[in-house]
């Protein structure tokens, strides 16, 4: 008996149960979710994006080993959590698909450096780190991140891979760009209302597609695609896409009814520029959303808003990073002041001092 | 019975009962000693009426109660009193309380202190009066003393009876509504004519057609045989999400009231008691027989013979163990209770308490604990939070030890279900940072108590000084006024100085 004494193992106590998948797993199976919408981005864009994003993860993976080296932090572990490769991931998907090869790389540096690991690192960082990457690079380099490749459908000789990373690699600039770039969707129709161009004239162009944006529209099916199976996996809630989503199509609704010339419907507007990929992958960004049931509910639907009042009246194109990166702002405020009501309790307790 | 409500949160979790589950209750043969805690319960500790050297029955009184939230003890097996003194006990580790230690001697001599009772004769008051007496406390693992909740202050509606083992692993409940049905709708009609209730509910849960069955079947039997129209009793499952048979969760799901925050289910008209705790109070009542022995899952990947044993109170663990075939190599973590609330025991030399509805030994994992990771606040611990509380706040303001914020997060309300920590994907042991936190509050409070106290006594010696130097100089006034004994003066001063120097103890005392 004696031999059998049970001995002490370093669990903390109960439960004593399997543990949950871990973040590794959880970050695996975003970056798995993303895969349809990036499959249908290189197939209707080109090979940029992929480049891109072997860039960035690259890129990523050195800053985040360096910082945690630096902060004394246990690097493998923490490396394969998975967060830097979403992260990275999510911010090569916003920059143009064919880039230079620095565009990504600062991107990378500006998300895991200052706006993750100076923070604290995973758990620590108020705010989105790719979008907070991708907003730096859009304010410090406007022209190269307004620089969009057409659909290839649209291009006269597409680049092949070989092509792409040469470009990439020789630091953008080389000759023949032109032809593949053009305004996007969401550029031409704020120019076009701003010409006092018909929506019908606007939507004519070849950039546009039958439902949104030429390509867009695919990819953003298929990123929602993706979100639905994160959604049914548990993996995120439904509060967040769902909430955004809601209020983008009512406000862009709202505002088409009024003005049809002047407003996009709805339907492009859920179909078009980085929507799904910011409902489902973006603004659920768990350490930087709210995380309470009601805050996540007014967090997405403050996004979905701000995206509208960007796309339609503000100063950049498409509105999901800023919006994302305002919303963050609130965050704080949101959990304290919308916590769930505690089980028995007559009326939630909404101040946190006593 | 119609509709159910859901409580929140709450997780599916796989069950682990076969192991346990289909087997009699077998009678576990009485061990060499007993030790038997005065304190197995919620509330004042019981007080000891026998003497080292004394030989007492299966049955016998050992320790009365010790106040009205308390629960007497009685001798689980025949013998003789060989000590009382401090052994440790199974909660919290590392603190011993006061046992009465029994050798048994052989004898299988069984005292039946208390003749049985007609539930339908006796009065309120005698029965209330036999449940106390017998020493029945909550067997779920609460321990709450049975007979303190049977006297509720508001008008009762309805009876629960909770049968709802949400752990896996456990299946003492299971075995016992099974095997000794009779037993659990007896002891329902008793507590029914106790708390005066409407109706009674036994609680299932739906993965346990078997336990349902057999106590549908009593209840018929019971109908049949009676004459008069039985009272309202119904079985009534239960969808199975853990922690579907903690009190509160319970009482919403059958009533769909909640109970108030830090209250009691008295408040919403309902009385719960667990399904051993009544079938004690059925042998209680119908036996005369005191709570001397309890039903236990002896269970877990690291045992070799898995099953329920009925175990005489304070029996080793260590026997226990024995008696299921003995852990295996691999064994290694022993915990008193079920997977997601049990505690960790730190010996198998402590014993089996009325509190102690399973024994669970868990092998060695066979791959590293995972590493813990920072909170990433994906709130999946508060969607699965039955309480409703934010478990990554409290968290962050328990590792903070911002402690003052944890009282409006709730901590007081969690109820430490580990449903938090379960689907924690940084691995958290959340739990354990609540338990720690609880304790450290509870510190806090203690020592806040003290000082108020000691204020107290201070305010009360200057209050009492103050008074004494105003009735000196209202002498001296006095001796001024009326010179002729000059002498006697400085006598009654040293006298009231004398007091002074007394320690302030009775009047700390009396505030
Ligand atoms: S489940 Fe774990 S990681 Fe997620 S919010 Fe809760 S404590 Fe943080
Ligand atoms: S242990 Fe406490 S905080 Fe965690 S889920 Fe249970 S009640 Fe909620």
């Amino acid at each position: 008996m004696k031999a059998h004494d049970p001995l002490r193992v370093d669990a903390a106590g109960a439960p004593y149960i399997t543990p949950a998948p871990g973040v590794g797993r959880v970050m695996v199976l975003v970056v798995a979710a993303l895969v349809p919408g990036i499959a249908a981005h290189v197939a209707l864009f080109g090979w940029g994006l992929l480049v891109n994003i072997t860039l960035a993860v690259a890129a990523a993976l050195v800053f985040e080993a360096l910082m945690l080296a630096i902060r004394g932090r246990p690097v493998v572990s923490f490396l394969a959590d998975g967060s830097a490769v979403v992260t990275a991931v999510l911010l090569a998907l916003c920059l143009p698909p064919m880039a230079p090869w620095w565009l990504p790389v600062t991107g990378a540096f500006i998300a895991i450096v200052g706006a993750k690991q100076l923070y604290g690192g995973l758990g620590y960082n108020p705010f989105n780190p790719a979008m907070a990457g991708y907003a730096v690079l859009l304010i410090a380099f406007p022209l190269e991140l307004s620089t969009r490749t057409l659909p290839l459908a649209l291009q006269q000789a597409p680049p092949d891979l070989a092509a792409t990373i040469a470009y990439s690699l020789g630091g953008g600039g080389a000759a023949g760009l032109d032809a593949m770039t053009a305004a996007t969707p969401l550029d031409r129709l704020r120019t076009g209302v701003g010409l006092g161009q018909a929506m019908a004239e606007i939507r004519a162009a070849p950039v546009f597609g039958a439902l949104a944006g030429r390509g867009m529209e695919w990819v953003n099916l298929a990123f929602l695609a993706g979100g639905v199976v994160l959604v049914a996996l548990r993996i995120i809630s439904w509060h967040i896409p769902v909430s955004m989503l809601a209020t983008l199509a009512a406000v862009a609704g709202i505002a088409h009814l009024a003005g049809p010339e002047h407003y996009a419907d709805p339907l492009f507007h859920l179909l078009g520029g980085a929507t799904m990929l910011g409902a489902f992958f973006i603004a659920t960004d768990p350490v930087t959303a709210a995380t309470t049931p009601a805050g996540k509910l007014v967090y997405g639907a403050g996004i979905g808003l701000l995206i509208y009042a960007i796309r339609a009246w503000g100063g950049y194109p498409d509105g999901v990073a800023f919006a994302v990166l305002l919303m963050g702002l609130t965050v704080p405020l949101l959990d304290t002041y919308l916590r769930p009501r505690i089980f028995g309790a007559r009326r939630a307790r909404v101040r946190d001092g006593s | 019975m119609k509709g159910l409500w859901r409580f929140p949160g709450g997780l599916r979790l796989a069950g682990a009962k076969g192991s346990s589950g289909d087997g009699p209750i077998l009678p576990l043969a009485p061990p060499p000693r007993v030790y038997l805690p005065l304190r197995q319960h919620v509330g004042a500790p019981a007080r000891p009426v026998v003497e080292v050297g004394q030989a007492v029955a299966r049955g016998e009184l050992v320790a009365e109660a010790g106040a009205f939230v308390s629960a007497a003890v009685h001798a689980s097996i025949a013998g003789r009193v060989v000590e009382i003194g401090d052994h440790e006990l199974p909660h919290p580790p590392g603190v011993a309380e006061t046992c009465v230690v029994i050798a048994g001697e052989g004898g299988e001599e069984e005292a039946r202190a208390e003749v049985p009772l007609d539930p339908d004769e006796a009065t309120v008051e005698t029965l209330r009066e036999r449940v106390r007496a017998a020493g029945i406390v909550g067997l779920g693992g609460a321990a709450f003393p049975s007979a303190a909740k049977l006297k509720p202050s508001r008008p009762i509606h309805t009876l629960v009876i909770n049968g709802v083992e949400c752990e896996p692993y456990i299946t003492c409940d299971d075995a016992l509504m099974r095997h000794r049905p009779e037993a659990v709708i007896r002891g329902a009609l008793v507590l029914l004519r106790l708390v005066a209730a409407e109706r009674c509910l036994v609680a299932v849960e739906d993965n346990k057609p078997a336990a349902a069955a057999a106590l549908r079947e009593a209840v018929a039997a019971l109908a049949a045989r009676s004459p008069e129209p039985v009272p309202d009793i119904a079985v009534v499952e239960v969808p199975t999400r853990f922690p579907a048979g903690g009190e509160k969760q319970l009482v919403w799901t059958l009533t769909g009231r909640a109970v108030p925050r830090g209250g009691l289910p008295y408040e919403v008209g309902v009385v719960c008691l667990n399904a051993g705790t009544t079938a004690a109070v059925d042998a209680a009542v119908h036996d005369g027989r005191p709570l001397v022995s309890r039903v236990v899952t002896v269970t877990g990947p690291g045992i070799r013979r898995p099953g329920n044993f009925e175990v005489p109170l304070g029996t080793p663990v260590r026997h226990l163990l024995e008696a299921a075939g003995g852990t295996t190599a691999k064994a290694v973590e022993l915990v008193m209770g079920g997977p997601m609330m049990g505690r960790r025991l730190e010996t198998a030399d402590t014993m089996v308490v009325k509190g102690t509805n399973c024994i669970l030994v868990t092998p060695r994992p066979d791959i590293a604990p995972p590493r813990v990771m920072p909170c990433i606040r994906c709130g999946r611990c508060a969607a699965a939070c039955p309480m409703n509380l934010l478990p990554q706040q409290l968290y962050w303001h328990a590792r903070g030890r911002t402690f003052d914020k944890l009282e409006p997060y709730g901590l007081k309300d969690c109820i430490e279900c580990g449903c938090c920590a379960v689907v924690c994907p940084s691995h958290i042991p959340l739990v354990s940072f609540f338990r720690y936190a609880k304790t450290e509050l509870a510190d806090r409070e203690r020592r806040r108590h003290r000082a108020e106290e000691s204020r107290a006594r201070t305010d009360a010696r200057n209050a009492r000084l103050e008074q004494q130097r105003q009735e000196r100089e209202a002498r001296k006034a006095a001796r001024k006024a009326a010179r002729a004994r000059p002498r006697s003066a400085p006598a009654s001063d040293e006298a009231v100085e004398d007091t002074d120097a007394a320690p302030p103890r009775a009047a700390g005392g009396a505030s």
